[in-house]
């Protein structure tokens, strides 16, 4: 099969991916809204909105995928990207309720009303357009990737220590987000969001084009993944993930490529974000809680990082394993998620797309500077 | 021999003990005949009786008097008994004047007022001023003088004149010197007297005083005013400097609890570089221990109640510490190298252990009690310091002090470091380096596990409690330097300092934000944190 390779080096992973996606982008919304209710072939509004939800995680997890499992840069504050976004659209989903909310204040959403709030603050404003709230999916999470990876990558902060530090940016980001004087909704969010573009959000034909979207949107990034990965770029990246070091001393300058990466990564996640608020119809600040990010990087770890389609399907699979656990057996499934992270770690390295192509094109990443280790660990030996 | 003496003691204590409660007795049947004695006296037979009264000096006649002299004291028709009655709704509410016995409600039409005049209030005023500030009991003498303090009533001058010359304790007789000056600060007395009045207030230093010269500054003039405006601006700095004292307090006591919380980590993370993500549930084992420990000694011990934290500490240790050595042996040590992965199976470890717990205990807080050695506070200078507290500060700092002397000074200690700094060079001397990475990995544990202990203190003990402290004893380590006890407890004490001066002008959520953002800004000027190790070790 030509195709594959031809067409930035999808493979043939990719390419089923791609199909995959592409058939349910269409079947899914057909199966839905065409075909009766009675039809064992129906597919019922709320598997569309679960699914479109699992779409969106698979997008964020593919974000992580690009940063960890091609660059080594492990972020732990993804969620904060993913959150970003997501306030970005809700603040304009808000704007759109105009003066069917509670309180019936045209100018002011009814949380402000609520404050004794007298008129929008500045950061609101421009957010009754769609496109400028779309811009803002993309800007506001880009620009503090940008800048906060600008901070450490610069300063060479790396491995654990960048862990450590997302982790303190999206904790502080959540505690920021809970208290009212910041002006989004506090403890309780955005929420009661009516429609988009005139669309009413609850109607099922909404629910399936948002479902689309989603596959479009995930289908999108991991193109832009692909380019990525497979260009001249990508290869300095794999670089920089198994000899950071070693990469600086022959002549890149690591920090700019990490930093573009990140940035990409976390518009990605701001878009896994935007389309995530409006299927659930709410975003609050224990979306940024550490947890949450840490998660979505178990995803990753379950579906093989550094295999883009993996994370993918680790996002799905593992959401799919959630839904049925806290249905099913809530009590246990802290007890299943934490095992799942003990045992992908400790035997299953390469994640699931490493159990299902044993023969993987790529050799395992390492993952961490091993090789510049074991170097200076035999110049320490001798 | 000695059975018998201290038999005649008893006796004897007794017998003085019964003579006095009949003195009392006695006391109070003749306050009682008095008071009665107030319905039918004219004017001045009243007056007659108060000043007896005062000078029986009995504190058991104050309220009586009190509500004497506020028109309160009235005479019951039906049985010709003197009450207190005060309006309650339509009706009245009738209280003994001696015991204060509630007597239930009683129609206004069946009570007659016992009349008072101006004169009379007058003597009544100074009656139970000196009944109370020349009593024979210091605390009631005290609180006599702090209420005369409070109300600056000129009338109370002359008893706190006396009372000055007959007290004995230092400091009751500054504290009825104050509220003597600041009653003469009421009057239209020489200036001269007022001035050292002044002085007097301002030398207690404290918002009280502020309030009463700030008074004086508004109503008086000339010297007196610029006196008072002075001395308040001194105490305002006095009082300035003790709020930044406490400050630094509150921060130092925050300061210990994030030393005692990260302290382990210090050791996991520090020494060895382990990522342990789980190392809040470690704090969570200790609390839930000293929680199991003080149950059991409840149901069937109470009296070692006190020592329940004594004897949960070297549980919680070794708890914590064997659930950190089978950590290291099951999970860790395949992970070795590996950091990133080691932080996301620790994590899901933490998970792991949270719901167990949240399965054994259910999700909802539970009670841990306080010894009564930890209850309580007590002032020094202008600080009120809570007893739990400075035990958290100490105990963090003898934690601290014991693992520096593991460290430094033991076999295990120098064992411990070798590994560390060169693991094969280790290996060749004949340490069993597999032993010491889960001996130190249980170490850390453990002290986390005791960590909990004084945590349940000041915290929910709830599934939840680890997950609190991880972010913030991650920041402390970096913060103070990987591999540095020191560090960490510079980092512990300069963060807990910090968020306390931060918090009045932020709030206590924004100052948080404002530490992490701090702490993150921080980082990228010194990757390594306060307190780096150089050289060789640090590149691998």
């Amino acid at each position: 099969m030509p195709l594959g390779p031809m067409f930035l080096g999808l493979g043939r992973t990719g390419v089923v991916f791609l199909a995959a996606l592409a058939v349910a982008a269409v079947a899914v919304p057909v199966l839905n809204l065409a075909v009766p209710p009675q039809s064992a072939w129906h597919v019922p509004t709320t598997t569309v909105v679960l699914f479109g939800k699992y779409l969106c995680y698979a997008l964020l997890a593919l974000s992580i995928d690009l940063v960890w499992g091609y660059c080594g840069i492990l972020s732990l504050g993804h969620g904060a990207f993913f959150a970003l976004g997501g306030y970005a659209i809700g603040m304009h989903l808000m704007r759109e309720i105009g003066s069917r909310g509670v309180y019936g204040n045209p100018e002011l959403p009814d949380f402000m009303v609520f404050l004794n709030w007298k008129e929008l603050p500045w950061y609101w404003y421009g957010f009754d357009h769609l496109w400028f709230a779309v811009l803002m999916v993309l800007l506001v999470p880009g620009l503090l990737a940008f800048v906060f990876g600008a901070f450490a990558f610069r300063s060479r902060v790396t491995g654990v220590y960048l862990s450590i530090i997302t982790q303190a940016m999206t904790f502080a980001l959540m505690l920021a987000f809970f208290r009212n004087d910041m002006g989004f909704g506090g403890n309780n969010g955005l929420t009661d969001f009516k429609d988009v573009l005139g669309i009413d959000l609850q109607k099922d034909s909404t629910r399936a084009g948002l479902f689309a979207l989603s596959a479009l949107a995930l289908g999108a990034g991991f193109l832009v993944c692909r380019a990525i990965v497979s260009s001249k770029l990508g290869k300095v990246l794999v670089a920089v993930r198994d000899a950071e070091s070693r990469t600086r001393f022959i002549g890149y300058r690591v920090e700019h490529y990490k930093l573009f990466v990140f940035t990409v990564s976390a518009m990605m996640a701001g878009v896994a974000g935007a389309l995530y608020v409006p299927q659930v119809g709410i975003i609050n600040p224990s979306e940024f809680a550490p947890a949450n990010s840490i998660e979505a990087v178990i995803w990753v770890a379950v579906g093989g990082r550094g295999t883009l389609v993996g994370a993918a399907l680790g996002a799905v699979v593992v959401n799919i394993g959630k839904s049925w656990f806290t249905g099913a057996l809530p009590e246990l499934w802290l007890f299943a998620l934490g095992g799942l992270f003990v045992f992908v770690t400790l035997f299953l390295p390469k994640g699931l797309l490493g159990v299902l192509r044993p023969r993987a094109a790529k050799p395992a990443p390492a993952l961490d500077d091993e090789p510049a280790v074991r170097v200076s660990e035999q110049r320490a030996a001798e | 021999m000695s059975f018998w003496t201290n038999a005649r003691r008893a006796v004897l204590a007794v017998s003085v003990l019964l003579a006095l409660q009949a003195a009392a007795l006695a006391d109070v049947n003749t306050i009682r005949a008095r008071v009665e004695a107030l319905a039918t006296a004219d004017f001045a037979a009243k007056e007659a009786i108060v000043s007896e009264l005062a000078a029986m000096g009995d504190a058991t006649a104050v309220p009586a008097l009190r509500a004497f002299g506020d028109g309160d004291l009235q005479l019951r028709k039906s049985d010709g008994k003197v009450v207190i009655a005060v309006r309650d709704g339509k009706l009245y509410r009738a209280s003994d004047p001696i015991t204060g016995e509630d007597l239930g409600e009683v129609d206004r039409k069946l009570l007659d007022k016992i009349r008072v005049n101006n004169n009379l209030r007058r003597a009544v005023r100074a009656a139970i001023g000196s009944l109370t500030l020349l009593s024979k009991d210091p605390g009631v003498r005290r609180q006599a003088a702090e209420s005369v303090l409070k109300s600056r009533d000129p009338g109370a001058i002359d008893t706190l004149d006396e009372a000055i010359a007959a007290e004995t304790v230092p400091a009751i007789r500054r504290l009825l010197e104050q509220a003597k000056a600041a009653a003469v600060l009421q009057t239209d007395r020489p200036e001269a007297e007022k001035l050292a009045a002044v002085r007097v207030i301002a030398e207690r230093g404290d918002q009280e005083a502020k309030d009463i010269l700030a008074a004086v500054a508004a109503s008086a003039e000339g010297d007196v005013k610029t006196a008072a405006a002075k001395a308040i601006a001194l105490i305002e700095q006095t009082l300035a400097m003790w709020a930044a004292v406490q400050n630094v307090w509150y921060g130092l006591s925050l300061g210990s609890v994030l030393l005692l919380a990260a302290i382990g980590l210090a050791i996991t993370f520090g020494v060895m570089g382990v990522i342990n993500m789980a190392h809040g549930e470690m704090v969570m084992i200790g609390a839930y221990v000293t929680f199991m420990v003080q149950e059991l000694i409840r149901t069937s011990a109470p009296w070692l109640f006190d020592v329940s934290l004594v004897i949960a500490l070297p549980l919680a240790f070794l708890t914590a510490g064997a659930v950190g050595v089978a950590i290291e042996r099951g999970i860790i040590r395949w992970l070795y190298g590996r950091p990133l992965e080691t932080l996301l199976a620790t994590w899901g470890l933490s998970l792991i252990l949270q719901q167990a717990v949240r399965s054994l205990f259910g999700p909802t807080n539970r009670e841990v009690g306080a010894p009564s050695w930890m209850s309580g506070a007590f002032d020094l200078g202008g600080l009120t310091l809570t007893y739990g507290r400075v035990w958290i500060i100490v105990f963090a700092i003898a934690v601290f002090a014991l693992l520096v002397v593991v460290l430094k000074r033991t076999a295990f200690g120098l064992q411990m470091r070798a590994v560390t700094q060169n693991r094969r060079m280790a290996s060749s001397m004949g340490i069993r380096t597999t032993w010491v990475d889960a001996l130190t990995f249980g170490l850390g544990s453990g002290v986390a596990g005791v960590a909990g202990v004084a945590l349940s203190q000041i915290d929910n003990v709830s599934p939840n409690l680890g997950q609190s402290y991880i972010i913030d004893s991650f920041m402390v380590v970096v913060f103070g330097g990987v591999g540095n006890l020191w560090g960490t407890l510079v980092g512990a004490l300069t963060l807990g300092v910090v968020n306390k001066f931060l918090e009045p002008y932020a709030g206590a959520v924004l100052g948080k934000i404002l530490v992490l953002v701090f702490i993150i800004l921080f980082i990228q000027k010194r990757p390594r944190g306060m307190f780096a190790l150089k050289g060789r070790a640090v590149e691998s």
